[in-house]
């Protein structure tokens, strides 16, 4: 038995070497996680669905590797959770839509089957936004999920359940998604790391598509060491997706303790503007004095077109979604509405029963801009405002190794406070979108707590494939905190 | 107001999808607003500014490479059973909500 105290203080090395040192097994261990989600959970709302044939079946496989005195994989035993998303094969995956409500997929998603050969146990499939639409979760078709820290706010989102899970150690390490801050605002919500990698780090295969030249897989820890070690398991080329990219993966771990002084840190004044809540303002400026006193040079850089991220965004986002949830017909897999008289009233009806409001909204705003007469004005003038704002990054990447900022302008919201208002909401990404839309690697850090207890989260930003770099910077802070 | 009710309607018959009243009056309440704020890229002259479609256009790959071998890995052999063989017939229809154990069984095909 592993005492509740043991649990909150995990890492992903501790469980290695608790298993090999023969102190606890990867079964006991997942029998004492189950045990605390089944207990912790009902109040939080971050598993769609328990694993544990699977997990079981993993954690036995490990332990007779300790049992003949075999070294452990890298993540040998550790108890993971895997946003619902990413299709596990034989494991229900909804993407937190009713319209997947009983899809059993036939494959493994890459960045998951990775972590399990790399050791990892996968204790279940984490709530989300449905189909990862949202800054909050609470547009998952399911129910919300609650903020660890503060049950009555959100825990941002959309991979709200993968950083509650982290945060209230019911899994030592998760996988989330990214399409516009995914990771990043509910890693900073639930004061939690939370990584982003580059667009082409870790491949795509199996991740539900929302927007695909924006979605990425990354991870969710307690500290920067083990999000190294996560990316480090789930990097690299796959054939499968021919947008990951061929270059090889640098040891992230070992790169950590590389001195940081030196280091160029660069900061933009578009991201401390208007809406940015003092507090937050306060406590990421120490963090940037914090880096200053390690021995970084901290440079202002310039990122002009920064205002313009979040329209952009919204219409390569929704554009993209448009086309890629045309797939949900009711033929092949998911839900079917009953009593249609042709194939086409079947689709329809399927889609109206199948898809939640925020659903429905994105895919007419996409399917609007990628229509006749307004491609040119939407879509294309959006395809040419992103290349402004990529080269933004450019210009600043010759002056600087990093570029920090806030993760997102305010601290986790109430529950219900912005879910009227689709603006308002999208606007809580304001930080985050411009690394997606670059394809640049980004990670929230916490740095503080406001005066009611809720976390806040520095954002840093990293030239494309260093996140060496970006680790490295994020690892020295949280060090020196 | 960037869109009126008869785009509302032909937009949701593009993407497949009916829409209660209430729905509607939503939908053309958002997109106005939402539309509203993404003509703040007017603003920005983008004549003479290539379009971006992906990231992976750009980066990704050494710089030395050039041209079309930049992206040499990312196409391959045509090979006879794929990189992943194809799902066995009944796992590929596991998942369908109606069948005959061979084929996808779907309502009447009708023109609309």
């Amino acid at each position: 038995m592993t005492t509740e105290a043991e649990i909150s203080t995990l890492t992903i090395d501790g469980v290695r070497s608790a298993i090999t040192n023969r102190q606890t097994t990867a079964t006991a261990l997942v029998h004492d996680f189950y045990t605390r989600i089944r207990r912790e959970d009902p109040g939080i709302g971050a598993f769609l669905t328990l694993s544990e044939e699977r997990a079981f079946a993993q954690a036995e496989r490990i332990d007779k590797l300790a049992d003949a005195g075999e070294p452990l994989p890298p993540l040998g035993g550790v108890p993971v959770g895997i946003k619902d998303v990413m299709v596990t094969r034989g494991v229900r995956t909804t993407a937190g839509s009713k319209i997947l409500d009983n899809f059993i997929p036939p494959y493994d998603c890459t960045a998951v089957a990775r972590m399990e050969a790399a050791g990892a146990v996968v204790l279940g499939k984490l709530n989300c936004d449905e189909f990862a639409m949202g800054s909050s979760t609470e547009n998952s078709a399911y129910k919300p999920v609650r903020n660890p820290r503060d049950k009555s706010r959100v825990p941002g989102g959309s991979s709200g359940g993968s950083a509650a899970a982290v945060a209230a150690n019911m899994a030592i390490a998760t996988l989330g998604s990214d399409t516009g801050g995914s990771i990043r605002q509910p890693a900073s919500f639930c004061g939690v790391v939370g990584l982003k990698p580059t667009y082409g780090r870790v491949s795509r295969n199996g991740l539900i598509a929302f927007a695909s030249s924006l979605d990425h897989i990354g991870p969710f820890a307690k500290t920067v060491k083990e999000a190294a070690l996560v990316l480090r398991t789930i990097a690299g080329r796959d054939p499968m997706d021919s947008t990951s990219a061929d270059l090889s993966v640098p040891d992230y771990v070992a790169e950590l303790d590389k001195p940081v002084k030196g280091l160029k840190v660069g900061v933009a004044k578009e991201y401390f503007g208007a809406g940015l809540d003092p507090e937050v303002q306060t406590s990421v400026e120490a963090a940037i004095q914090k880096l200053a006193a390690l021995g970084c040079e901290v440079v202002p850089v310039s990122l002009p077109h920064t205002e313009y991220a979040i329209p952009t965004y919204y219409i390569v986002a929704t554009a993209e979604a448009s086309s890629n949830l045309a797939r949900y017909d009711g033929v092949r897999y998911g839900f079917r509405a009953r009593g249609a008289r042709t194939l086409s009233d079947m689709y329809r009806k399927t889609r109206d029963g199948g898809f939640g409001i925020e659903v429905k909204r994105r895919i007419m705003l996409g399917t609007y801009a990628l229509s006749a007469g307004y491609y040119d004005a939407y879509y294309l003038k959006a395809q040419k405002v992103r290349s402004l704002l990529t080269r933004d990054f450019d210009e600043a990447f010759r002056k600087v190794d990093v570029i920090a900022t806030p993760t997102s302008p305010t601290p986790a919201f109430k529950l219900g406070e912005k879910v009227n208002d689709p603006l308002a909401m999208y606007l809580a990404d304001i930080y985050t979108v411009t690394a997606n839309l670059a394809g640049i690697p980004g990670i929230s850090v916490p740095c503080g707590e406001t005066h009611n207890k809720l976390p806040i989260g520095l954002q840093l930003f990293g030239r494309h494939f260093d996140e060496a770099t970006l680790l490295r910077a994020a690892h020295a802070y949280e060090q020196a905190r | 107001m960037k869109v009126d009710e008869k785009d509302v309607s032909y937009v949701a018959d593009l993407a497949n999808l009916e829409l209660s009243d209430e729905e509607r009056a939503r939908m053309l309440r958002d997109l106005n607003s939402i539309l509203g704020y993404i003509e703040h890229l007017n603003e920005l002259d983008t004549d003479n500014v290539a379009p971006m479609a992906q990231v992976s256009d750009r980066y990704g790959v050494d710089e030395i490479l050039q041209g079309t071998d930049r992206f040499a890995y990312a196409s391959r052999e045509d090979i006879l059973n794929g990189l992943r063989k194809s799902l066995p017939h009944d796992e590929a229809l596991q998942n369908a909500p109606e069948t005959d154990e061979t084929f996808l069984i779907v309502p009447k095909v009708i023109e609309r």
